[in-house]
């Protein structure tokens, strides 16, 4: 056992992590702000990855080129939804808005299936691709470039809600929207907004995430199961919470996958998910 | 300055407000009187908008309310501390009064308002920074009646705002009312204690079952123990109360 390897893995478990924290994120800030659980959210992921991959094989454009644009195409397809979609069935109940989100998922994952079909498709060879040596230590590129730009992403986000004018009117909104109204804030403004960031993350992470993952239909499925995972570990609504417990989930699957059995690599994270919803309901950073 | 007329309003098919009519002029503090379950409460957030119109109309300073959106109103020089404070308890004093000046506001104004509002209650500046969901009670309030000024309205609807305070506190919120009511802001006020709320305004309304029973003078109403009569009496089939 190696110094070398240990680091490996952590790089690799961390790329993982930012990724499942991103989509995290996205979806606990939708749901923090205005309550709703965005089913469609693995969806958002797969299409920004279909968008990444076709750039790249039409115009052999860059995943990381592409990266802006994707961020700023999901934005807009995140509004879009909110005012198209989830606007007109606030005031409706619990089961229209879980059924409004879910059919949305339904439709993203076959409508996906009949323009690009059921087939696997990669990114090859892009910019951030291969391995580099640092010290001796050999590290996956995509990893790494997940890494920093996912970290970049999460710390412009936090700068966003937490340091501007724009972020408290978001977290007012959230807090109590009836109040922040009366304060001259917009509700439904807000909620748009949120839905555009929450998009905006997916987009970040489906283009780092393009650098070494194929692109299929059903490939939200995979990463989002996680994300929930994340947001319940970390607590609902909670953008700390959502980082942290994505990246350990990040970590615990890869470094069970290698030191145990890569088909138990999920089982740690179950568990550690099941202790912590019996020990603490609301999560590791949850408000109770 | 605000004008309610034949307002009636309610909740998703309950009418609780019934062709209610009251008028509160500039500069002046009025209150609203009356039993729990009244209608108070829903009045004044019929009037921001926050409770939805079935009828009647809502003019403040020329401009119809009734046909904005809540989230216009502190435009329009109209502010809502709504009933138990409602501030942000997971964000800093100093955060809930800069939201207060409203999302436009331009940095100066914010500098301003904070100026001002430390000036009426210093406590907040000592608290500024911290969560306001770990104030105390009256600290509570003090800040949303300073966050409810921050956009140097006109006028402020105030909800039961001496509820669940020590009686020294109680001295100080209406100290601070009556120092915001002397540099030009008109109140229109709920308050439970009917001598405090007739000693504190000018003119009062009695709500009784989602209509207006009885308005008039403070002071004469004071005299003449006609708001007691309005509580506890028999309504006349027109609405006013008889004995």
């Amino acid at each position: 056992m190696s110094e070398q390897l240990i680091i490996q893995l952590i790089v690799s478990g961390l790329g993982m992590g930012f990724i499942f924290a991103l989509i995290a994120i996205g979806l606990t800030l939708i749901y923090g702000v205005m309550n709703v659980v965005n089913f469609a959210h693995g969806e958002f992921l797969m299409l920004g990855m279909y968008a990444s991959y076709l750039a790249f094989a039409t115009w052999g454009a860059d995943p990381l080129v592409t990266l802006p644009f994707v961020v700023a195409a999901m934005f807009g397809f995140g509004l879009l939804v909110y005012y198209l979609l989830i606007r007109q069935v606030l005031g409706g109940s619990m089961q229209a808005q879980i059924f409004a989100t879910f059919g949305l998922m339904v439709f993203l994952q076959a409508a996906a299936q009949f323009v690009m079909g059921a087939d696997y498709f990669a990114v090859r060879d892009s910019w951030l691709s291969g391995v580099v040596t640092v010290g001796g230590v050999v590290l996956p590129v995509p990893q790494l470039a997940a890494v920093a730009g996912a970290s970049l992403a999460t710390a412009a986000l936090y700068l966003l809600v937490f340091r501007t004018a724009v972020g408290r009117q978001l977290r007012a909104a959230a807090q109590d929207a009836q109040a922040a109204s009366t304060l001259g804030i917009n509700p439904s403004a807000m909620y748009a907004l949120a839905w555009g960031i929450g998009s905006a993350c997916v987009g970040v992470a489906a283009s780092l995430l393009s650098n070494f993952y194929y692109v299929f239909p059903r490939v939200g499925a995979i990463f989002v199961l996680l994300a929930y995972v994340a947001v319940a570990l970390g607590g609902f609504g909670s953008i700390h919470g959502a980082l942290v417990a994505g990246l350990l989930i990040g970590l615990l699957q890869v470094l069970t996958g290698f030191f145990v059995s890569s088909e138990l690599k999920f089982v740690p994270v179950y568990m550690l998910y099941l202790a912590v919803v019996l020990l603490r309901p609301r999560g590791l950073f949850g408000r109770s | 300055m605000l004008e309610v007329d034949n307002l009636s309003a309610g909740y998703r098919g309950h009418q609780v407000l019934w062709n209610v009519s009251i008028r509160v002029d500039a500069g002046e503090v009025v209150a609203l009187l009356g039993p729990n379950g009244s209608g108070k409460s829903t009045l004044m957030n019929s009037i921001s908008r926050l409770v939805e119109r079935l009828d009647g109309r809502i003019v403040f300073d020329g401009i119809a309310l009734h046909a904005l959106p809540a989230h216009r109103l502190l435009g329009c020089g109209l502010s809502h501390v709504l009933e138990r404070h409602r501030l942000f308890p997971y964000m800093s004093v100093l955060e809930n009064l800069q939201l207060g000046a409203g999302p436009r506001a331009p940095r100066r104004a914010v500098a301003e308002g904070l100026d001002r509002a430390y000036g009426l209650f210093p406590r907040l500046r000592e608290r500024a920074g911290q969560m306001a969901g770990s104030l105390s009670g009256g600290e509570q309030q003090m800040c949303a009646i300073a966050r409810g000024l921050m956009s140097r309205p006109r006028m402020l609807l105030i909800d039961e705002p001496f509820i669940g305070l020590s009686p020294h506190m109680r001295t100080d919120v209406a100290a601070a009312l009556d120092r915001i009511n002397r540099d030009g802001v008109a109140i229109l006020l709920i308050e439970q204690n009917v001598a405090a709320a007739l000693a504190m305004s000018r003119r009062c309304y009695v709500l009784r079952e989602g209509r207006v029973a009885l308005h008039g003078p403070s002071a004469e109403l004071a005299a003449g123990g006609a708001v007691e009569r309005a509580f506890l009496g028999r309504l006349d089939p027109a609405g006013a109360a008889v004995n």
